[in-house]
């Protein structure tokens, strides 16, 4: 029997293999060993200082890699800076074209890119060719077009200066792409650091910068393993760190970088849900699966990892899973029919090990298909696990392999809670025919990302980032643009005085033998004046030294109560109309400026100025009524992503939010924080001013007679130092505004780890409050809010 | 380190022997006999074609055969054809010019150097309209191809229900073994499942130990969806095969049709144990298309699937490029047209 008549019995698909020639040709013309990238040339590359970096698929060493030090970090940042200038000089235009040529040239070495990233990462090629490396291309087209409209889209802005980059092994190209080109772009230059396992391509890609003319040093790759990264995060000279990889190291560089003053966005794990109703059309549901789970071996940070299934269709939704996984075929990456190749490292292999089989100690039933995983090279085969339940390790702990558990659900508000009941918030995948079902319960899934009948779709258009401990910031479309600016009155703008210590003020006198009615009023936590818990108060004192008053002094239970209280209404406050709550705001005016000379005269007392605390009031009033407006008028986009779809960038709330108010404007500030906050459906918790919160405790009564629904705005008065540390290290809080000075906002940026909160701070940065780009606007409603990408395809 | 081929997938109720090269066991053992209308699954089934369309795109992106696989499968896309000729010029010598095709389809000498041996290679069928079955039933006497005919008012099948009866029983009566019916679109556009299941029923009883295929023209149902309801009917009501196209639509098989219809085929044996086969029919011109049907085909289904009894092509010139693919595979030259004989 000849060969080809065997096979015409047994129909197999044989041996595709894509040629690894042009890939060894780079690689030994370079000698299979590389320095860094810094200022335009390549360091030399040194035995001393080198680690092997393998091929996954047969454990093969490939290269030789430098390990960067603190002096090479040093050497890459110091070129960034020096071609900093330049880079911004050239204006959005001369910058398009750069980007435009690193486009075109991957474009052009596309195969040569994808084969070099299968090579040293394991993906199989199918993956690298169709998806990673033209997303790349992708993504440098869509961003020399933000380089050229840079000055229309983003007035008032700048580049933030130095970033550096740290990115991850999972996509190594890809990740690459995403952090440089919006920096680039945005007129920052760049140190980036690709993961230990994964620096070739990132090497290939500086070659193209020297081959596409890109000025030295605005592009600068310093290789290495986490040391390095430290070295890069720890260095004084870097204005902003964009990290993507997991949670646990998000958490270093957060407490690292507190109170420096340089920026952050990260891009940290998941667990993200896949949800299917039972309309789906499950043969589709499965192929979602597929591409949910066992793309890139699962080794995504958004893997559809947990499935979520209606309960009446969870037995064949089951039973066509383990039927679809008997076909996948695993093997040597670089063959071109190969749906499966190899897991990173060892000890990525290991870690998936130990935890699949800590989840069969705790009784999960573990499901892979008949044939096995090749022997030679890291693998590990599909996994499908049931009988989990939400508290097993398998349905929490983010795997990173291609470990699929499976739950059922009974209603779709069951689903949502199951969805919901993670640290993360990456990304969601919901499965039903019912338009009208996908549409309510994608708003209600605390994710970044929800893909609506399809998973793991990305587009340069479409921002990508986290909820909750999966990050902030966004990656694409014009939503990730603000992280690589900074606003230009920002550049120049002095540092506020530091606080100054509590005063004690004498005390009122009596008028005629009569003493004034004490007015000591409580703390505001559900929509009632509380008392404090400790019940103690703090005096207020005016800026002529007497005491105008005493506001109570809120402790860590009233912090707690307030939280709660903020939790209870948030869903239900998010959910009203943003015509409701302009109604709501517009009643808060009102109902100040019938109180106008009140609080002018209380502002007064504690700045002293008659006319400028007029000032203050109407400037209030204006404020609450911009948020008025705004409420219904900060909107999403719809995002051209290259797919019969819609995709739906919505701005919904952060959730509970802690605001600690200014001490610059006592009424304004607190005005300030409070609207944006609440317009865009936030709940919040105010501290207000330490030594003006007493204007606060006046605005009780405003609040009480604008029907503003009990919970939504809670306000606890005392010291800063008692309760700012509180709120920034509580798990149930969301965001965190502060408005203090550098010291607290060090210490808001370090305490925000523990549920990885979003924070803003200004690094006590002086603020002009009454001035509209500075106090009021866009940059509040940016911060109040978090982009969600609702990925919608149609067609019937 | 090697590639894993997986193993055929185990189906209970399948019938086992569809794995085989058996045909006639097939014919006669397993033929799907049809269930009542099950109108709440017909109405139930979803098809996200967004979705669809993504698996069918990615098909042959993730799968590719090369080398000797490729000259095997291609050798199997004959054995898998259905040659057709459906014009309004045919006349009893192009009829036999291509029975003789279907006979020999491949040079011999080119078998030869494939190591096949001559009576490996015949096509699945003949496919012509009733005038040419008598013509076609004597030019292929004793090679074991059978002849289909195009029934039941082609391509529209708007004429009269006892006429398409009529047609389907003298094409029978004149040696016909397989019956390509076309539907009614308008009783599946209008959702009138009833109507359509009694028409194919009483199609498939008309065509007595005849195979019938039912031709959804699905270039004119619209939606997915349909295309999905439909195949379902059509096996209900007791279709041997399903088929995508007349060939005279203006779209003809697509991949996402292709696989709303293999899915539905799945559906089926899998809740009823009945084999149902597929036809993609129209368009389908090049040897690499060839690759991608039987890709879907054994990813979707199976190589069970793979076999005349339960996949064919309805093509007219796809043969063609096999012929000279093959002749590239066996020389490392390209081929021309000319220098193989023509249909």
């Amino acid at each position: 029997m000849s060969k080809i008549s065997e096979i015409f019995e047994t129909l197999e698909y044989g041996p595709a293999p894509e040629s690894a020639a042009l890939a060894d040709e780079w690689l030994d013309a370079h000698e299979r060993a590389f320095g860094h990238f810094i200022g335009g040339v390549f360091t030399e590359s040194n035995e001393a200082q080198a680690f092997q970096t393998a091929n996954p698929a047969t454990g093969e060493p490939i290269a030789s890699i430098r390990q960067g030090t603190a002096d090479d970090v040093d050497g890459a940042v110091s070129a960034a800076r020096a071609a900093h200038e330049g880079w911004w000089a050239l204006g959005p235009h001369g910058r398009a074209r750069h980007m435009y040529a690193l486009a075109r040239g991957m474009q052009k070495h596309g195969r040569l890119f994808a084969v070099l990233e299968t090579m040293d990462n394991g993906k199989p090629i199918r993956e690298s060719r169709d998806l990673d490396i033209p997303l790349v291309a992708r993504h440098f087209y869509h961003h020399a077009g933000w380089a050229q409209l840079m000055e229309e889209e983003l007035p008032g802005y700048g580049p933030v200066g130095v970033v550096g980059q740290i990115i991850p092994w999972n996509f190594p190209m890809l990740m690459l792409a995403w952090k440089i080109a919006p920096a680039l772009a945005m007129g920052n230059t760049v140190v980036l650091k690709p993961a230990e396992f994964t620096s070739l391509t990132a090497l290939l890609f500086a070659e193209l910068c020297v081959e596409a003319g890109l000025p030295a040093g605005v592009v600068n790759v310093v290789t290495g393993d986490g040391a390095t990264g430290a070295a890069l995060v720890a260095h004084p000279g870097v204005d902003k760190i964009t990290f993507t990889g997991s949670t646990d190291v998000g958490r270093i560089i957060r407490e690292a970088t507190a109170g420096s003053g340089k920026r952050l966005s990260l891009e940290l794990g998941g667990k993200s849900p896949f949800i299917v109703f039972d309309d789906a059309d499950l043969d589709s549901v499965v192929e979602g699966v597929v591409d949910a789970i066992w793309f890139n071996q699962g080794q995504v940070c958004c893997a559809g990892s947990r499935i979520l299934v209606q309960e009446g269709v969870s037995a064949e939704l089951e039973r066509k899973l383990r039927a679809r996984m008997e076909t996948l075929r695993m093997g040597d990456p670089l063959d071109k029919a190969v749906d499966m190749g190899a897991i990173v490292a060892p000890v990525q292999l290991e870690r998936i090990q130990e935890l699949v089989e800590e989840g069969r100690s705790e009784g999960a039933e573990v499901w892979q298909p008949s044939w096995s995983a090749p022997k030679e090279g890291w693998f590990y085969p599909p996994t499908l696990c049931t009988n989990v339940e939400p508290s097993g390790t398998l349905a929490q702990v983010e795997i990173f392999g291609p470990v699929v558990v499976m739950m059922s659900f009974r209603t779709p508000s069951e689903a949502v809670a199951l969805a919901n009941d993670t640290r993360y918030g990456l990304a969601a995948s919901i499965w039903s025919e019912n338009v009208n079902l996908t549409l309510d319960v994608a708003p209600k899934v605390k994710a970044g990302t929800v893909w609506i009948n399809c998973t793991n779709l990305f587009d340069a258009a479409s921002g990508f980032g986290g909820y909750r401990e999966s990050g902030y910031g966004r990656e694409g479309g014009k939503e990730g643009l603000w992280e690589y600016v900074r606003a230009d009155w920002e550049v120049d703008a002095p540092q506020e005085p530091v606080s100054p210590p509590p005063v004690q003020g004498e005390a009122r006198t009596a008028v005629e033998g009569v003493p004034p009615i004490d007015r000591t009023p409580k703390l505001y936590i559900g929509g009632k004046q509380a008392r404090p818990d400790g019940n103690y108060s703090l005096p207020q004192v005016g800026v002529d030294g007497v005491v105008l008053g005493e506001v109570g002094r809120g402790n860590r239970k009233d912090v707690r109560n307030a939280v709660e209280a903020a939790r209870k209404v948030q869903a239900g406050w998010g959910a009203r109309t943003a015509h409701n709550r302009a109604q709501i705001l517009y009643y808060l005016a009102e109902n100040l400026s019938i109180r106008q000379a009140e609080f002018a005269s209380r502002v007064a007392d504690l700045r002293g100025d008659q006319a400028a605390a007029g000032l203050e009031v109407e400037a209030s009033i204006a404020r609450l009524f911009a948020y008025g407006a705004w409420a219904d008028k900060w909107e999403g986009r719809v995002h051209h992503t290259p797919f019969r779809n819609v995709t739906l960038a919505m701005p919904e709330p952060i959730g509970v939010v802690a605001a600690v108010c200014p001490e610059a404007a006592p009424l304004l500030g607190f005005v300030s924080c409070l609207a944006p906050l609440i317009a865009m459906g936030n709940t919040v918790v105010l501290v207000p001013a330490e030594h003006a919160g007493i204007v606060a405790t006046d605005f009780y009564q405003v609040l009480e007679t604008s029907d503003v629904p009990g919970g939504v705005v809670n306000i606890i008065t005392g010291l800063h130092d008692e309760l700012v540390p509180t709120l920034a290290d509580h798990d149930d809080v969301d965001g965190c505004w502060f408005f203090g000075d550098s010291a607290g906002a060090a210490d808001v940026e370090r305490r925000s780890i523990g549920n990885m909160k979003r924070t803003w701070v200004t690094h006590g940065l002086t603020r002009d409050w009454h001035d509209r780009v500075q106090g009021e606007g866009a940059e509040f409603l940016r911060e109040a809010t978090q982009i969600k990408n609702i990925w919608v395809p149609y067609g019937e | 380190m090697t590639t894993l081929d997986p193993p055929v997938r185990k189906r209970s109720g399948m019938p086992t022997k569809t794995n085989g090269p058996s045909p006639v066991d097939l014919r006669e053992g397993d033929r799907n006999p049809g269930i009542p209308l099950d109108l709440e699954w017909v109405r139930r089934i979803g098809v996200n074609r967004s979705a669809v369309e993504r698996r069918a795109a990615a098909l042959g992106a993730r799968r590719s055969v090369k080398k000797e696989w490729q000259a095997a499968w291609l050798l199997k896309s004959i054995t898998l054809m259905d040659l057709t000729t459906l014009a309004g010029d045919d006349t009893p010598a192009r009829v036999r010019r291509l029975c003789a095709k279907a006979r020999q389809p491949l040079r011999r000498d080119l078998l030869e150097a494939l190591g096949m041996s001559p009576g490996q290679i015949r096509v699945g069928a003949v496919c012509v309209y009733h005038q040419m079955v008598d013509t076609a039933v004597r030019a292929l006497d004793g090679s074991g191809i059978p002849v289909a005919a195009v029934s039941t008012g082609f391509p529209h099948g708007l004429s009269p229900l006892s006429t398409r009866l009529a047609e389907i029983r003298a094409s029978v009566d004149a040696g016909a073994e397989e019956i390509d019916i076309v539907i009614t679109r308008g009783n599946a556009l209008n959702g009138d499942w009833n109507a359509l299941y009694d028409e194919i029923a009483a199609f498939r009883e008309a065509c007595g130990a005849a195979h019938l295929k039912t031709i959804l023209a699905t270039g004119e149902l619209g939606t997915l969806r349909n295309v999905a309801r439909a195949s379902l009917v059509c096996m209900m009501a007791g279709a041997d095969f399903v088929k995508t196209s007349t060939g005279k639509e203006g779209v003809n098989a697509t991949l996402p049709v292709g696989l709303t219809m293999t899915r539905a085929v799945r559906a089926y044996a899998e809740r009823t144990g009945y084999a149902v086969g597929f036809k993609p029919a129209g368009g389908i011109r090049m040897a690499k298309e060839a690759l991608l049907w039987l890709i879907l085909m054994k990813e979707e289904l199976g190589t069970a699937w793979m076999q005349p009894e339960l996949f064919r092509f309805g093509v007219s010139s796809m043969l063609g490029d096999v012929e000279r693919q093959l002749e590239h595979h066996v020389t490392g030259r390209y081929s021309a047209t000319h220098r193989h004989p023509m249909a």
